[in-house]
């Protein structure tokens, strides 16, 4: 009965699901000349797993801290649920915090960590129990109950911490890089799981991450930040086929950029010139600017095609020297240098490897793309 | 690099344990002399300990210490804690330097000073209010704190830097007001700092001669006390006798802490190093042997978790 009451109140929480549920409206925060947020705007609806990514210093950090009240926003408000927090202090905000470094207290069991934030609401005692047992039943946890912190290994404290979470049933969850203090061997099954128990149980969610990987695999959407502003907010996916602009490009995934200049610009089609390429750039979309207009291109490694012979397209391709291969496994990254000097990244797949066609180093190749690989940047 | 020569280290480590351990082995050897003369030795005895069980004021002295000391520690962990706690948590408020000065000034003033001064204090207080009358216990306790305080300040606020803010703002997070995540959180995790305050205030309370000598009465002298003037006297195997009482006390009590801390710390390992042990066959075994295992292990769940997995 236990899961099944967590899920019931999910579901009757997603049956009521409308759009801005945590609302961040216009926030600023300044340490002292120090601008940490810059005016930011992020809607995010019940239920969704919303990410936070950036480099460290962009400002992701301050934004949670405000959420969870440790800050105070200089500026600009933040809703949750329709209600003003800026003036609730963090032990009445609807809001619990899952910490980088977990945060369990030493000097208390496992039970007595997740039962603390009931006990100062001042909840039943049969019911604390209850619902203690409920969330490490949740987080397979019931086990280790009666342990200290220091008895557990590194996964095992960070479902602690999840339960310890989660058992106050907040409005809205905080995850502070929640993978970062795991090895690298056992982030991504945790990854996994922990997305299950978080769509299971139903919750609301902002997640803190400088690993754009770990924001791809568990966020609905996300939002990428640099120096205190939001430069892109999206699903995963179209933030990694679509960026808009270069640091996205740059910051999820590798990708090739190649700086060039409008030429021609129809509503279904673009062509740009560039420096680095002995023909034009082709790109199957329009895009809105003037003619002239100075934009990079970005291709994903993944992408790029290698050839021996000159492709037939008369758009979109380049000539250069392989100056190095990293076998990666499932694929191998070519880096090929073109007659400039500036070097291109291409993936090839690991069956073009084992057919034995691939090029090897020094050889002199083609690096071509379709007309659908290459996104504009206007910044 | 150059080698230590093996012979020359063991010598000069030989030399300096003997000059700080030689004059404790010798009022210890001297203890059980016979002769009243400090310095003759004239045969074994325990005749100065049966002595000192008579030393009506000699016993009367020591509880008088001992309760000053203890009395000391407590007040002193009190406002010490209080203290360093600010100093490390309440950022960069003005006159932060000053008040910081202020409260470590203590440790470097010359105690004849500091003395003076609360002798000159409680002299115009008695003459102006009438209170406190005459000097006692109540004296030397207030110098004594006062003296503390500092030492018990810094130890808590060098623990309390040190310690992750992470526990208070969880603490914070699940629901506790700051006062409730100081008693329940903080307090627990700095109790090693508390500890060593305490017993630093208790040490120094104990064995302080100058403070003392200024604001003590009639009739409240502690044992320092008597033991000085009684030495000034002329130099008295009952005094030694007492010496070698007190260093078997305090001997046994360092042992005895530190035998408790280092078995504390051995186990505290022994039970991280098995629960990192467990962790290959906890997370790797995808989805997931191990923690259907764990969950066997707790009876139902197992179940209860797989049902809700598919509704």
């Amino acid at each position: 009965m236990n899961v099944q009451t967590l899920e019931r109140n999910a579901s009757a929480a997603s049956r009521q699901q409308g759009k801005g549920f945590v609302e961040v409206i216009d926030v600023v925060k300044k340490f002292g000349d120090a601008v940490a947020l810059n005016h930011v705007n992020l809607t995010i609806e019940k239920n969704e797993l919303f990410a936070l990514l950036g480099s460290s210093g962009c400002g992701k950090s301050t934004l949670l801290r405000i959420l969870a009240g440790f800050e105070t926003a200089t500026e600009g408000k933040i809703l949750i649920d329709g209600e003003d927090l800026a003036r609730v202090p963090p032990y009445h905000r609807p809001v619990n915090m899952m910490f980088q470094s977990y945060a369990l207290f030493p000097h208390m069991t496992v039970e007595r960590n997740v039962a603390f934030g009931l006990r100062q609401e001042g909840v039943p005692r049969n019911e604390i129990t209850e619902r203690v047992n409920e969330a490490l039943d949740l987080v397979q946890m019931r086990k280790f109950a009666q342990r200290k912190p220091h008895q557990l290994s590194g996964g095992q404290q960070q479902r602690v911490a999840l339960a310890r979470s989660l058992v106050k049933r907040p409005k809205l969850l905080l995850l502070d890089e929640p993978m970062s203090a795991l090895d690298k061997k056992i982030r991504q099954q945790t990854q996994f799981e922990l997305m299950n128990i978080l769509g299971k149980v139903g919750v609301t969610c902002v997640m803190v991450t400088h690993d754009q990987e770990e924001a791809m695999t568990m966020a609905d959407r996300l939002a990428v930040m640099s120096e205190g502003e939001v430069v892109q907010i999206g699903e995963p996916t179209a933030v990694y086929e679509f960026p808009n602009s270069r640091f996205s490009a740059e910051f999820i995934g590798s990708t090739n950029l190649f700086d060039g200049v409008v030429v021609e610009d129809e509503p279904d089609h673009v062509y740009i010139e560039s420096a680095s390429l002995p023909v034009r750039l082709y790109i199957s979309h329009g895009i809105t600017g003037p003619l002239g207009m100075d934009v990079s291109v970005s291709v994903r490694p993944e992408r790029v095609v290698l050839s021996r012979a000159k492709p037939q397209q008369p758009y979109n391709w380049v000539q250069g020297v392989v100056k190095d291969v990293a076998y990666m496994g499932s694929y191998a990254l070519y880096r090929v240098e073109l007659g400039n000097g500036r070097m291109v990244t291409a993936n090839v797949a690991g069956m073009v490897l084992s057919q034995g066609e691939a090029p090897s180093y020094g050889e002199e190749v083609f690096v071509s793309w379709n007309e659908s690989s290459g996104v504009v940047l206007t910044k | 690099m150059i080698k230590p020569s093996k012979p020359l280290s063991v010598s000069v480590l030989g030399l300096g344990y003997l000059f700080l351990y030689l004059p404790i082995i010798l009022l210890v050897i001297y203890s059980f002399n016979e002769s009243k003369l400090v310095t003759v030795w004239s045969g074994f005895s325990t005749k100065w300990y049966a002595a000192l069980l008579d030393d009506d004021e000699l016993i009367t002295a020591a509880w008088l210490s001992l309760k000053i000391a203890l009395m000391t520690a407590f007040a002193a962990v009190a406002i010490g804690t209080w203290a360093g706690f600010v100093l490390a948590r309440f950022g960069r408020f003005r006159m932060l330097t000053l008040f910081t000065a202020m409260i470590n000034a203590p440790l470097v003033i010359p105690e004849v000073i500091q003395g003076i001064s609360l002798l000159l204090l409680f002299v115009a207080m008695e003459q102006m209010l009438g209170w406190p009358q005459g000097r006692g216990i109540f004296t030397i306790w207030i110098g004594h704190v006062m003296l503390c305080v500092s030492y018990v300040a810094i130890v808590v606020q060098s623990r309390v830097k040190e310690l992750n803010m992470a526990y208070e703002e969880a603490a914070m997070d699940l629901g506790a007001t700051p006062l409730k995540v100081f008693f329940v959180i903080t307090l627990p995790l700095i109790a090693q700092a508390l500890i060593s305050g305490w017993l630093l205030s208790f040490t120094l309370s104990l064995d302080d001669l100058v403070l003392t000598a200024f604001l003590s009465g009639p009739g409240s002298s502690t044992l320092p006390l008597v033991v000085f003037s009684r030495v000034r006297l002329g130099l008295n195997p009952e005094m030694n006798a007492l010496a070698t009482i007190f260093i078997l006390l305090v001997s046994i009590g360092v042992v005895a802490a530190n035998q408790y801390m280092r078995a504390s710390e051995r186990r505290r390992a022994r039970e991280m190093r098995m629960a990192f042990q467990n962790e290959p066959t906890v997370v790797e075994t995808g989805d997931s042997p191990a923690m259907a295992r764990s969950a066997r292990g707790a009876g139902e769940p197992s179940l209860l978790t797989r049902k809700g997995a598919q509704s």
